[in-house]
């Protein structure tokens, strides 16, 4: 297909994908890369949240052109029954910044903006173009890609696997194993519009300020997972992600709990009157640190969903995903200045940088945790159910005295969940948690 | 066990969601296919409410069929049964599959 041979290819053009060619192409290395998507972005679904420090880090003045939302003044964490939430509520005027924090995206466009940047730094993209496998030397080093067009074959130095979470090309090279059912999360989403002005009245909002939701508890019938609602100029994304495995034994749809949360009383009138214009799904790996696979080898490194990098309780990924393919470009690059070879051993400077960065700490602090999860479903069910009837029971006015409500309080704790069971979840948690 | 979300989330219609998306679909080479069989395992038969998309129902016999127009190409069906690896799962052609307008 292209006869010339390039210093590095990248399969995808996501936030990984483009962030790893970027900085390669910036530093002069002659990059090219595949999507298979008709577009950058056709293929990618996020809530979506952009994290400006990770973006900034690439093209710090992503703000003059970037095709933002709302910059977020207002974070919500609820924790919900069939009828209610507990929420946690944090607004600041200070994030009405000069160079604001969090910005809500809509990911087909931003994509389609980054990557015009990728390619204003000198890189060639080619979309519709699906990577089949990775094609090696006779010692086993890669060399190059086969794609699915004709005589589709292109070599290079080094290949970035930037190409998701299913990790096709890697996994069917032997790279990596299969993703497994109980450490990836199945998200449904939909977007659905309304006049600007109406959003801003229903959030309290003025001007680009914007509010996202965090949700979790009897929303998602018992499962591990959670729901969200971000809202952008004039659209609104909500949706619902869960465990695969949990879908699989639970036997509902992932579009009628999505259904459900959509008209619980607490998330129905913010969506009132909409327009529904996209529902769309993605996998999310959620099984944080002990499930990163091999992240290099002779001739290949992996950046973003592909290896796993996503902070599932903070909801972060995208910005590991910017992170990671920054620092594997910047890798190459060093490489590349000192005539070293992409060996295995070399590119374990990769890692070393990668280990100094938030990410890998990040995901080092959190490595119990999606196990923690997984196990504790109570976490998802009871506890919201004992915090919003704790709740009622202490602001309802009802003629009783409030020693006896702070009686009723407890003791539906110590008969919902035992006082040891009690103990030893916050002990369990603790202990995943630090 | 039964309770409100499960109530609120019965009988919701997948089609009435799909028809807002884009997509070019390659007629007659279906990028996923299930592999002829008796008898669905139990996760193969999980897929007919676990796809997203709904592309996955069962015929007469009980056998589990897909259809792939709707696909988001997101990897669970193949994930669910890769121990009993009766899907066979790929990419659709390049530029082929869903066009998300959003993401």
């Amino acid at each position: 297909m292209i006869e010339e041979r390039f210093d590095a290819i990248v399969i995808g053009a996501g936030p990984s994908g483009n962030a790893a060619a970027y900085t390669m192409a910036k530093n002069g290395l002659k990059v090219l890369q595949l999507e298979r998507g008709e577009y950058p972005g056709s293929k990618n679904v996020q809530g979506a949240i952009l994290y400006a420090n990770a973006l900034e880090k690439l093209i710090p003045d992503f703000r003059e052109d970037a095709p933002l939302e709302r910059h977020i003044i207002e974070q919500r964490l609820w924790t919900m029954d069939d009828t209610s939430y507990v929420g946690m509520h944090y607004r600041s005027e200070d994030f009405n910044e000069e160079r604001p924090n969090r910005y809500t995206i809509i990911r087909a466009q931003f994509d389609k903006w980054f990557s015009r940047k990728v390619r204003e730094a000198g890189v060639l993209l080619l979309c519709e173009t699906t990577v089949k496998e990775l094609l090696r030397d006779s010692h086993g080093k890669v060399m190059g890609v086969k794609t699915d067009r004709d005589g589709g074959m292109v070599f290079a130095d080094i290949v970035v696997m930037a190409e998701g979470v299913n990790g096709l090309v890697g996994q069917r090279s032997g790279l990596r194993s299969e993703l497994k059912p109980e450490s990836v999360a199945l998200a449904v989403k939909e977007m659905h519009f309304l006049p600007r002005e109406t959003i801003e009245s229903r959030f309290n909002l003025k001007g680009n300020e914007g509010t996202v939701i965090e949700a979790m508890g009897t929303i998602t019938a018992g499962m591990t997972g959670t729901g969200f609602l971000y809202t952008n100029q004039e659209s609104i994304s909500v949706g619902i992600g869960c465990l695969v495995s949990d879908f699989a034994e639970r036997g509902m749809t992932p579009y009628g709990l999505l259904e459900a949360f959509k008209n619980h009383p607490s998330i129905k009138p913010m969506l009132a009157n909409s327009e529904c214009k996209e529902y769309a799904a993605h996998l999310i790996p959620e099984g944080g640190y002990k499930s990163i696979p091999e992240l290099f080898g002779d001739g290949w490194i992996v950046v973003g969903d592909a290896g796993q990098f996503v902070n599932a309780v903070h909801r972060e990924g995208s910005n590991l995903a910017m992170t990671t393919g920054r620092i594997a470009g910047e890798t190459i690059v060093w490489l590349k200045r000192r005539r070293d070879e992409f060996s295995k051993a070399n590119l374990m400077e990769y890692k070393r940088r990668l280990e100094a960065t938030f990410v890998m700490k990040d995901l080092k602090k959190y490595k119990k945790i999606p196990e923690f999860l997984h196990n504790n479903k109570q976490v998802f069910g009871l506890y919201p159910k004992l915090f919003n009837a704790a709740a009622q029971t202490w602001f309802r006015v009802d003629g009783a005295d409030k020693r006896t409500k702070e009686k009723e309080i407890l003791q539906s704790f110590r008969k919902g969940r035992s006082l040891p069971g009690l103990i030893g979840d916050a002990f369990k948690l603790a202990r995943a948690w630090r | 066990m039964t309770n409100l979300v499960e109530i609120a989330a019965a009988g919701v219609k997948v089609e009435e969601k799909l028809y807002h998306n884009r997509y070019l679909v390659d007629a007659g080479r279906p990028h996923i296919k299930v592999r002829p069989h008796e008898v669905p395992s139990k996760q193969l038969l999980s897929l007919t409410y676990t796809c997203p998309a709904g592309c996955y129902s069962q015929n007469d016999k009980g056998q589990v069929e897909i259809t792939v127009d709707g696909c988001f190409e997101c990897g669970t069906c193949r994930i669910v049964t890769a121990k009993t690896g009766e899907v066979i799962w790929d990419y659709p052609r390049g530029g082929y599959g869903v066009l998300f307008k959003f993401g």
